[in-house]
């Protein structure tokens, strides 16, 4: 494989890891439907700055393809295409409800520990673990974005993170095979889930993009 | 003597490969060639089993490039399953051959499908091949019944058949697991269970092969889907299905658990093999349907072996192996019997169907003057049930009887007094056999027509005719020639409980010890037929010329009045007045069976009615706790079901949070 082991090609491949990490506390705490997308936007970026790293880390020109393609993807066209459809439907400027920010945010740095602790015994091994600890902290973080927001959107956008923190596994792994296939296929699934079903049936059928009220639908039905 | 081997072996992996082929080309094919190719197959296999078991059966096995990813499927070919071989390719042939008289419906592609599977399963040589075997076996049986729209039969069989995998499966992967995770029965033999594993496959065993053989307490589904299937598909379920869940049950126990289990494994056996023997027996004598009446003889029989097995097992562990041997030579001799008579009375049952558009016997009787030659057949098949000298199934059980009243030689107060109970058991079995036996024979075949149909019932077509007539020969011969059979069977005795009974059944006789005398069928038969023409020429040489009627008590049932040609058919000893007797001293103890009479009030003008509820105790200790189970789970899932998506993501995460906890710290020490 070749390519530069050395602890400064680690550290700006954790400071990147990282900073996907730190974005994900952004997107839960962000309140505003428009602000979490221009959040998740931005930890594209460093997604796909992280994945061209490594790319050159490993000579891996196929990891670069895959940066480019994330940028492309979930830096540039998933967001903008978030913002239009939040455009068309009209709540791009309403606030998205959501519980108060501090257990939220303590519940998230305990699954920051978690994923850590778990990665933290085979770190003397070949595999450069830590990443993976930030991948997983990356996709524990979007699943609870997913559970703890009420609203439609964050949850969708709660899912693309997790997407995220996949792709951040997928090219921190030495010598993966697939990366670039791997990391296309979570981008279209990410992709159908932004344009399929989710928020225009949604809003279509209820004129409401609030999910509770459709748990509260499904309570008075039974 | 191994090449014979290697080519018997090989042929019959071509057999079934062309049975498994043939049943998916006659899906498209026209379906008349799968009826053709199964009755050519089974010729070929019942070839090749006895020129195998007339070899001397030296083992061989076979690998061929099939089954789980890695690894190759194990075939093998021994006395047992060579012996198992014949039943089913005697039993297959004629259910192929009466198939050509069935209508080529949906369920055609079916019937060699599941003579291959039950091939394959007698073949295997490894734990896969015997579980894809079996597993095949039950799905083609269900599908074979399911295509007939009987859906609750198929299904109780699908059912039944699942979790008696499961635990088919446990106990091939405990026997696997002790041989170091290799499949293949040689390397299992080697390496015998012991201890508490050797209890869970004995157990495990008991529940698998026992559910798909039909043995007592799950046997409800085998009477249900006998009486469902088409009749060459029950008589082929009958008298080979139930005979290859038994040589599982052979193969797991005797072979693949080594010889050195301990003598009370044969306890359960005993105790399971009585109780279907007494049940079975005693529903065939209420059941008014004729396949049902031939149902409950088939759960009878499978009890009838499972003794024979019991008793080999004990006497084996008690290191007694000419005992040993006479029991389970008694319980293959048996085998193959109802294996031939079974099917025989199956297919007759079909006949009568067929020929007098009915299967109850209400509606039956007098078919002996309409079907001379479905009622002779019958005839030879119902002796056989009922044990009667010189019949197949006289010697078999004859043998059984020689070795439950040689079982108080085994050690142990309790495992004595427990043989002592089984020869009552086995004793009042046979009894009871005797008695349907003559209630189907007397009620549906002799007598007056019960219905106008009866009276004009048409005789089974030519080659109905000829099936019939070669299985009751073929009961006949080995009725007559016991000791030939055995000698058929001593490769597998000799294998299984190292004695076999080579010494004590010669052609002409088969004696319990080598220095008894024993039984000779042919003698028997001969003395029989001796004094049978004494009697006809006595009767012919002191008889006055003409006839006169006597007074004689006839139950009511009178010769026919000018004004009701037939009689009244209500007024004839029936079915269910045959049953009554025993129904009221034994059904109200063992079938819960109740008698309710519906008495018109004065002056109504409708008959009175008796009615007469009966349930299996099996069942209902069985199924009635599961049914009652169901609607409690629904609660419970109603319960657990939540609302909306969060609620859901929650408890997955919340689940993936606490195991991913529970690694983590598990990692850290």
């Amino acid at each position: 494989m070749g390519g530069h082991h050395g602890a400064f090609s680690l550290d700006v491949a954790h400071l990147l890891g990282g900073a996907v990490l730190v974005l994900s506390f952004g997107l839960l705490y962000q309140r505003r439907l428009g602000g979490l997308i221009n959040a998740y936007a931005a930890q594209s970026c460093v997604l796909a700055a992280a994945a061209a790293w490594q790319g050159w880390v490993q000579s891996a020109p196929a990891l670069v393809v895959t940066g480019l393609i994330v940028l492309g993807g979930a830096g540039v066209a998933i967001p903008v295409a978030l913002h239009r459809i939040a455009g068309r439907l009209q709540f791009d400027r309403a606030v998205v409800t959501q519980p108060g920010i501090f257990p939220v945010m303590a519940a998230g740095v305990a699954l920051v520990l978690l994923a850590v602790l778990l990665a933290a015994p085979a770190a003397a091994q070949a595999l450069p673990r830590e990443d993976l600890a930030l991948a997983l902290a990356v996709v524990l973080l979007g699943q609870l974005m997913m559970i703890v927001r009420p609203a439609a959107p964050a949850q969708l956008v709660g899912f693309l993170s997790l997407l995220s923190g996949l792709i951040l596994g997928i090219v921190g792994v030495p010598g993966m095979r697939l990366a670039v296939e791997l990391a296309v296929a979570v981008l279209v699934l990410a992709g159908a889930a932004v344009a399929g079903v989710y928020l225009l049936r949604i809003r279509a059928r209820f004129e409401e993009v609030d999910a509770g009220r459709l748990e509260r639908l499904g309570g008075a039905a039974q | 003597m191994a090449g014979v081997s290697a080519a018997v072996l090989t042929g019959f992996a071509v057999v079934v490969a062309a049975l498994l082929g043939l049943g998916a080309a006659s899906a498209v094919a026209p379906r008349r060639i799968a009826a053709l190719g199964s009755l050519g197959a089974c010729g070929v296999g019942f070839v090749l089993a006895l020129a195998y078991l007339l070899a001397g059966a030296a083992p061989a096995t076979l690998a061929v490039p099939l089954g789980l990813p890695g690894s190759w499927m194990t075939l093998a070919l021994d006395g047992l399953s060579g012996f198992f071989l014949l039943v089913l390719s005697a039993v297959g042939a004629a259910a192929a051959a009466a198939a050509l008289e069935a209508d080529a419906d949906a369920t055609a592609p079916f019937l060699p499908v599941l003579l291959g599977a039950m091939a394959l399963t007698l073949l295997a040589g490894d734990a896969f091949a015997l579980v894809l075997g079996l597993e095949l076996t039950s799905l083609a049986a269900g599908a074979l019944v399911l295509m007939r729209h009987n859906d609750s039969a198929a299904l109780l069989h699908i059912g039944v058949a699942l979790p008696g995998a499961a635990c088919l499966i446990a106990a091939l992967a405990l026997l696997a697991g002790g041989a170091g995770g290799d499949f293949r029965f040689a390397a299992i033999r080697a390496h015998p269970p012991e201890g508490w594993p050797a209890v869970f496959v004995l157990v495990l065993a008991l529940l698998g092969a026992g559910a798909k053989a039909g043995l007592v307490p799950l046997h409800g589904w085998l009477a249900r889907l006998l009486v469902a299937a088409p009749m060459h598909v029950s008589a082929l379920m009958s008298g080979a299905m139930t005979k290859v869940a038994l040589y599982v049950l052979v193969r797991l126990l005797f072979d693949l658990s080594g010889p050195a289990q301990p003598g009370w494994w044969g306890a359960p056996l005993l105790v399971l093999g009585a109780a279907g023997a007494v049940l079975g027996a005693l529903r065939a004598n209420m059941a008014d349907d004729i396949k049902a009446v031939l149902a409950g003889a088939t759960v009878g029989s499978v009890g009838l072996i499972v003794i024979g097995l019991g008793l080999a097992l004990a006497a084996r562990g008690a290191d007694l192996s000419t005992l040993a041997a006479l029991a389970l030579g008694g319980a293959m001799l048996t085998a193959l019997a109802h294996g031939l008579f079974g099917s025989l009375l199956f297919l007759g049952a079909g006949a009568v169907h067929q020929g007098a558009g009915s299967r109850s016997l209400v509606r039956l009787g007098g078919l002996i003057h309409r079907m001379p030659v479905t009622t002779a057949a019958v005839l030879v098949g119902a002796a056989s049930l009922a044990a009667l000298p010189p019949s197949a199934g006289f010697a078999g059980q004859w043998m059984l009887f020689q070795a439950v009243l040689g079982g108080p030689r085994i050690d142990g107060f309790g495992l004595q007094t427990l043989v002592c109970v089984v020869a009552g058991l086995l004793a009042l079995s046979a009894a009871l056999s005797a008695a349907a036996a003559v209630r189907l024979l007397g009620v549906a075949f002799l007598g007056r027509p019960r219905s106008p149909r009866a009276s004009a019932a048409e005789e089974a077509g030519q080659t109905m005719r000829t099936i019939l007539i070669a299985l009751a020969v073929a009961s006949g011969l080995v009725g007559l020639f016991p000791g030939g059979v055995l000698s058929l069977a001593e490769p597998a005795l000799r294998r299984l409980v190292s004695a076999g009974m080579a010494d004590r059944a010669g052609l002409l006789a088969v004696a319990p010890q080598a220095d008894l005398p024993g039984y000779s069928a042919l003698g028997i038969a001969l003395i029989l037929a001796l004094s049978a023409g004494l009697v006809v020429w006595l009767v012919r040489a002191r008889a006055v010329p003409g006839h006169r009627f006597g007074p004689v008590w006839d139950g009511g049932f009178g010769p026919p009045p000018a004004w009701l040609p037939f009689g009244d058919p209500l007024t004839q000893y029936g079915g269910a007045s045959f049953a009554q007797p025993l129904q009221r001293v034994l059904g109200a103890a063992l079938l819960r069976a109740r008698e309710t009479v519906d008495m018109p009030s004065p002056g109504e003008t409708r008959p009175a009615r008796i009615a007469v509820a009966m349930e299996d105790p099996a069942e209902r200790a069985l199924f009635g706790p599961l049914a009652a189970l169901r609607p409690r789970l629904v609660v419970l899932a109603d319960r657990c079901w939540l609302p909306g998506i969060r609620r859901t993501l929650a408890v997955v995460f919340a689940v993936l949070v606490f195991l991913l906890t529970v690694v983590a710290i598990v990692e850290q020490f």
